[in-house]
């Protein structure tokens, strides 16, 4: 029965294939990266933007955006914030233990067809992970590219993502702003908000293209920034985050009007998007 | 090399006022430059002036016991610190300090208060235009408090 279901759709889609967990590393005081290994056979491909379903077998399964480089074969990468019971008990396994992996599954970030465009990477906290395939799959084709910026901001100095790379990324040519929304002395970055950031980021708005993803609150406030400095919704993709359970469109708990998020999303075009994220009752 | 009258018009601010506007606001304006880590004023201080960021970085902060200074805020290029000097007590709200080296054009806030009061339509300008970056960190300060990076979906 479980074979018949599978087999009308793609393969692994249905059945966790077993992952094992080579490496781990804390990136924050509750979220960790984690670098898995297929038991079998070579690593799912994926786009910059596509997610996960991983299981902590006996915990449950919730969905992760794929956080490695696309590029290249190298182990599968995820970052994971612990905060329920399946998302800590996938932080708490020790490498060699293993985790169940479907997918990917999802839409994924514009790529070839925004190039010769400025581009901004625009995210908020753990929102930074889901870009990170975008951001290495940029740098790695540079010179297709006009200028590229990363506007991002986190709850405080400590809780920032990746905080190591975002100089190699400069180094790369990325424009790296950064703000916090509180701070001690010591930090001699920027205190605000994201849409702060926006409007303080030289960009050519009409050739500009923005890729977001954040608390949905934050994408709101940031599309609104970004509509005053002329970069129309049709050019600003983002990364919604809804309650996935299944991931392959089946059991509707990620309906945003007439979309299915893990299967028509999670990135589509703000233009795509704002009628029905106006309706609250949705 | 550019006039004070010139650095001031190139502000967001005070961009589009009247010459003769202008050339008052000017009057009451100096440069001042201050190293990274220099006090431009202290909470509870009397805020006779204020200040326009030319070049580097303003953190506006406050000094909570056994925390040390906390920030709430910094401002760059282009915008203003300071409107303490507008309202009675006159007083500063914050601590601010630079994070970099900074040169500003600093206003005298009283000679300036003289002007407004003697000039209704100048005082009309700056009050609309102080009203709207108000606004502005006003609004960027309520999404700081909504801390909606802190609130994660469980699962």
């Amino acid at each position: 029965m479980l074979e018949q279901a599978e087999a009308r759709l793609e393969p692994g889609s249905m059945v966790p294939a077993p992952y094992s967990l080579i490496a781990k590393r804390r990136d924050t005081a509750d979220t960790w990266t984690l670098e898995l290994q297929p038991r079998a056979g070579r690593r799912l491909a994926f786009v910059p933007g596509q997610f996960t379903m991983i299981s902590a077998f006996g915990a449950g399964e919730v969905p992760i955006s794929i956080s490695g480089d696309p590029d290249g074969d190298g182990p599968l990468v995820h970052t994971v914030r612990a905060v329920g019971l399946a998302t800590n008990a996938i932080c708490r396994a020790r490498p060699g233990e293993v985790l169940g992996v479907r997918g990917p599954f999802g839409s994924g970030w514009p790529g070839a067809d925004i190039e010769g465009a400025d581009v901004l990477v625009i995210a908020g906290g753990i929102g930074l992970a889901p870009l990170r395939p975008a951001i290495l799959a940029l740098l790695a084709r540079r010179e297709r590219y006009g200028r590229l910026l990363l506007l991002y901001g986190g709850r405080s100095p400590e809780q920032l993502m990746f905080a190591a790379e975002l100089e190699q990324w400069r180094a790369r040519g990325l424009q790296v702003a950064v703000t916090v929304d509180s701070a001690g002395p010591e930090w001699l970055g920027h205190v605000g908000v994201v849409p702060q950031l926006v409007r303080r980021a030289g960009f050519d708005a009409a050739a500009a293209v923005a890729l977001l993803c954040g608390p949905e609150v934050m994408m709101r406030f940031t599309v609104a920034a970004l509509a005053q400095a002329g970069v129309g919704s049709e050019r600003i993709y983002a990364s919604m985050e809804r309650n996935m359970q299944c991931g392959i469109g089946h059991c509707g708990h990620c309906q945003l009007g007439p979309t299915l998020l893990c299967r028509d999303g999670p990135v589509y075009r703000w233009s795509e998007l704002e009628r029905w994220l106006a309706i609250r009752e949705l | 090399m550019r006039t004070l009258e010139q650095l001031i018009a190139a502000s967001p601010v005070f961009a589009g006022l009247r010459e003769e506007h202008l050339a008052v606001i000017a009057g009451c304006a100096v440069n001042e430059h201050f190293s990274a880590g220099e006090q431009l004023f202290r909470e509870g201080d009397p805020a006779n002036r204020f200040f326009l960021i030319r070049e580097g970085a303003v953190a506006l902060g406050v000094d909570a016991p056994g925390r040390g200074e906390l920030v709430v805020e910094t401002l760059h290029q282009g915008e203003v610190v300071g409107w303490s000097w507008l309202f009675e007590p006159y007083r500063w709200q914050f601590d601010g300090r630079a994070t970099e080296t900074t040169h500003a054009v600093a206003f005298d806030g009283a000679c300036l208060r003289g002007k407004c009061e003697a000039e209704h339509e100048l005082g009309y300008e700056l009050m609309r235009r102080f009203a709207a970056s108000m606004t502005e960190r006003l609004q960027a300060t309520r999404l700081q408090l909504l801390d909606v990076y802190g609130h994660a979906r469980t699962g």
